[in-house]
């Protein structure tokens, strides 16, 4: 709460900044506005953007610097006799933190006194009774150092967050000082506040760098940290995908490959059943669709796209896989044991991307010149061998961005593998069995346990890292084509 | 003078009326034809795959929104709820659920006697395959709450088991029952002569729409409600910060960006980004948000966050294409009178731009509602989101469900009731993308503005 406190202070102090700004370049007008060089109000609001910027970008840095320096200083009080076998730093550092949210908050509650919390000779097992008394949560017993520990983590938040307020104030107030200061008919306010926009509109476009470097630093490390426990080599060339949950390491064996062919394998099944669909869609309504069918087919298919996955992926488990089984299954031509399979998933995942290939397609044959269908038609060719021989042929590269993009889709796509391919992975021909993905496998090695130290929670990252390149890779090669063919006829 | 020579490479001229079609005219006209048949097949698969998983969704789905419920007058007898008779109301508190099921299930059995049903199973404990298990609980907090009713005659809305739910729905066949632990024929012809007699019956409802989710073995009393709740508060986070930050974006790359390795860098990452597969933000969500800067797991705060972030490119490129179509004129016009370009852009363009960017935002808002990847990894599956949230810091903080998420997760159940509920929610989300789209198009339609 101080913080979101010292949040409002910061507002109060900025918006009486802002009237006083512009009441002071005003008087120094004379109160004729015509004499000032901006607007009166960019006056106030170079006041108000010069208090909140430094302030609210202080109250973030000490925000992020202060658990980190508290840590560090705190760590080093620990003796090494502390950390258990089996535990860790980590572990007795939040402890430590426990312990110390235990005593705020029993003192909070007046059941120990604030001189009791900060007695460092204090009986230890007592404390821990009063603390369970307090209904806090603590673990078994606190021992001295740790009691120690918390006690010091206790007085360097509460100094750090005192410490906080009172720079954040001064330098708050120290700002409106000078940025009122400045409020004269001359000060150049409007460019200053513009630049102070401009700012903040570059530091919004940003984030889109920074989410991705967020996603290759998050993927980077955990994967670097996955591979010091697990062998890259075996990671890239194991045939087996068998992970053990119970003992820690060792047993386990993490191939990716046995991933990459279910992978490779629904998506080929997808695009397999999206591709002609989609593509002779897109022919017809290009070419011989009359504007009214036009418009009413075209958004149609379109619903398709905006459907969310998880129904299809609904519609996997409980409609195409049953389905399949009672044509397929041991009733009927029996190669197919369970609802769960290739089959089922590539099929749900094809009736999805056929809008995506459909309306990709259908630009991209919009784009052949009109000149060259009618020197077609000219030589005598009909409308079908026109489509064939000229736009075809023309559209070609395009057409292949437009599938290659659909690809980087069906490899990405999740919620229709969860639910609809099993989880055995495997690697067989028959499409009428249940394999498994990357992503179902990130899903499911990362969901439930968060326990992030072990080789079978981290390959998540690496089958990430992996899914991220692939699908980057597909996308920058799909739309450079896309894009040297747009210029070939612009 | 033209001296057009014959062709004497073997092709024979045409003999014969040029009204007839020659084979080889024949075989093109075909080709052409089944070309176009092609074509027409081709739109016609797709939709009537549009169609068949419509009247999937619709035929599976709209049961849920119907349930199974028993009318029953029971005996709240005072010796059984309040011993000492002096209405104290932690005294009565004491008495748990297991205290007030044999009342119910006495009840019932009066019930089946009262309609004359010739039925082997005269225990009042047998009668506990017939109704759900939530009943008690729903006589315990009306006895509490009113104290005075102990010792009276009290009507009760049970909801029925979801067996007998099922039976009712055509999903529980007695040919099945040899296999079903929890049923067998003895109930279902219970259950026959109590639909005649009034009994039993099957009525809308609104808790399925309302209510909160329920555990894995009380099928008939989950509701989708409080994740409905949980995608709600995503969706405000989603809003307040994409919409900012995309607009901000867009702006400073459509009107001030200069031409520079930086812009471009920012444009490849924008393009790329909307290609990343979701999943791939999930794991960004999970390593920075709850790895690294501890967030609360499942809240829907980090939802927003993690599908802000996804729907951010979506919302810039939309953007970007609103205000690249105000016309030129209209920034020179502002720069001509006097304006700044900060005033230009925020005085002029923006409000002429602001349908296009609305109708985008919404969009990008219907695309995160029903997205569920992410949220799988951030631990909004999993979790029974069984209690509403009070106030904002609630819903945003304390864990909760999205509406995807729920259903991916009563899919995941065993119970086949559930996979109605699953389809229900179905619809319910549906209802919702579908409302959301029906506005963007509206206002495109209402504002657009073509120059």
């Amino acid at each position: 709460m101080p913080v979101i406190w010292l949040c409002v202070i910061v507002l109060a102090i900025s918006i009486v900044g802002f009237v006083f700004g512009r009441q002071r370049a005003l008087s120094s007008a004379g109160g004729d506005a015509r004499a000032l060089h901006s607007l009166p109000n960019y006056y106030g609001w170079n006041v108000f953007m010069k208090v909140t910027a430094p302030a609210f970008g202080l109250i973030v840095v000490w925000l992020i610097a202060q658990p980190l320096v508290i840590q560090n200083s705190i760590a080093g009080m620990i003796p090494e006799s502390e950390i258990k076998e089996g535990s860790s730093i980590g572990l007795v550092m939040a402890e430590v933190r426990r312990t110390a949210e235990g005593l705020n908050n029993a003192v909070a509650a007046g059941v120990i006194s604030e001189e009791l919390s900060l007695d460092a000779g204090a009986d230890v097992e007592a404390l821990t009774a009063s603390l369970k008394e307090a209904g806090q949560v603590v673990t078994s017993a606190i021992t001295q150092p740790i009691l120690h520990a918390a006690q010091a983590y206790r007085t360097m938040t509460s100094t750090g967050s005192l410490i906080l307020a009172a720079l954040t104030l001064l330098l708050s107030l120290g700002a409106a000082g000078f940025a009122i200061r400045q409020a004269d008919k001359d000060y150049k306010a409007r460019n200053t506040v513009e630049q102070g926009i401009l700012a903040l509109l570059i530091a919004a476009a940003s984030v889109a760098i920074l989410t991705t470097i967020g996603i290759v630093l998050s993927l980077v490390f955990n994967t670097a940290e996955f591979f010091r426990l697990y062998p890259a080599a075996d990671f890239f060339t194991l045939l087996e995908w068998a992970p053990s949950f119970s003992g820690r390491g060792g047993a386990s064996k993490l191939g990716i490959l046995p991933l990459l062919w279910g992978t490779l394998y629904i998506s080929f099944i997808a695009l397999l059943v999206a591709v002609p669909i989609g593509l002779f869609a897109a022919i017809y309504l290009s070419e011989y669709a009359t504007p009214r069918v036009r418009g009413i087919a075209k958004p149609l298919l379109e619903i398709l796209a905006g459907i969310p996955t998880i129904v299809y992926g609904l519609f996997a488990l409980l409609t195409i896989g049953p389905l399949l089984v009672s044509v397929f299954g041991d009733d009927g031509a029996g190669w197919m044991s369970g609802g769960r399979a290739v089959m089922t998933a590539g099929i749900a995942m094809g009736i999805m991307l056929i809008p995506f290939v459909s309306s990709l397609s259908d630009d991209i044959i919009n784009a052949v010149p009109q000149a060259m269908r009618d020197g077609s038609y000219g030589l005598g060719a009909t409308q079908s061998e026109t489509i064939k021989q000229v736009i075809l042929p023309a559209a070609l590269p395009g057409i292949v961005g437009a599938i290659l993009l659909a690809a980087s889709r069906a490899i990405g796509e999740t919620m229709i593998v969860v639910m609809g391919a099993g989880a055995a992975a495997r690697l067989s021909l028959n499409p009428f069995e249940a394999m498994t993905t990357v992503t179902a496998k990130i899903v499911s090695q990362l969901t439930g346990d968060s326990d992030f130290a072990s080789p079978e929670a981290l390959v998540a990252f690496a089958l990430g890292i992996t899914l991220f390149v692939l699908t980057l890779a597909l996308n920058v090669f799909a739309l450079y084509i896309v894009r040297k063919y747009r210029e070939q006829y612009e | 003078m033209t001296d057009a020579s014959l062709p004497t490479d073997g092709a024979k001229p045409q003999s014969g009326s040029l009204t007839t079609l020659d084979a080889r005219t024949k075989k093109r006209n075909a080709a052409e034809k089944r070309f176009r048949a092609y074509g027409v097949a081709a739109i016609a698969t797709g939709i009537t795959f549009l169609f068949v998983l419509l009247f999937a969704i619709l035929t599976s789905g709209l049961g849920a929104f119907q349930q199974t419920f028993l009318t029953v007058p029971v005996y709240l007898d005072e010796a059984k709820l309040d011993k000492k008779g002096n209405r104290n109301i932690d005294d009565i508190k004491k008495v748990s659920t297991f205290g007030y099921n044999p009342l119910i299930q006495k009840a019932v059995l009066a019930e089946v006697q009262k309609a004359g049903i010739e039925t082997p199973l005269t225990k009042s404990k047998e009668m506990k395959a017939l109704i759900s298990a939530s009943a008690a609980g729903q006589v315990r907090a009306a006895v509490i709450e009113n104290p005075a009713l102990i010792g009276q005659t009290v009507e009760f809305k049970f909801l029925a088991s979801s067996r007998v739910d099922g039976y009712l729905k055509d999903r529980v066949k007695r040919e099945h029952l040899a296999r079903d632990k929890n049923i067998d024929a003895e109930h279902l012809d219970i259950v026959d002569g109590l639909l005649e007699a009034g009994v039993v019956a099957k009525t809308f409802n609104p808790a399925f729409i309302f209510g909160a989710d329920a555990s894995e073995s009380r099928a008939e009393q989950a509701g989708i409600g409080v994740s409905m709740l949980g995608s709600l508060f995503m969706m405000f986070v989603v809003l307040f910060l994409a919409l900012p930050l995309g607009v901000a974006a867009s702006i400073y790359l459509e009107e001030f960006a200069p031409k520079n390795r930086l812009t471009d860098l920012i444009e490849v990452n924008i393009s790329n980004l909307a290609a990343v597969p979701s999943i791939v933000f999930g794991i960004l969500g999970l390593a920075v948000f709850i790895q690294f800067m501890h967030l609360p797991q499942s809240a829907p705060l980090v939802g927003g966050l993690v599908l802000t972030l996804m729907t951010l490119p979506t919302i810039i490129i939309s953007t970007r294409a609103s205000l690249k179509s105000v016309p030129p004129s209209i920034r020179d016009a502002a720069l001509g009178v006097g304006a700044s370009k900060m005033q230009s852009v925020f005085h002029h363009v923006l409000p002429l731009a602001a349908p296009g960017i609305l109708t985008g935002t919404i969009i990008g808002l219907a695309q995160a509602l029903g997205e569920t990847a992410p949220l799988l990894l951030i631990g909004m599956v999993g979790y029974i989101a069984s209690n509403a949230p009070d106030g904002i810091a609630s819903g945003l903080l304390d864990p909760n469900s999205a509406m995807p998420a729920q259903i991916y997760e009563w899919a995941k159940r065993a119970d086949p009731a559930y996979y109605e509920r699953a389809w229900g929610g179905i619809i319910i989300l549906l209802i919702f993308l579908i409302s959301m789209n029906t506005l963007a198009v509206i206002l495109r339609r209402r504002f657009e503005r073509r120059w």
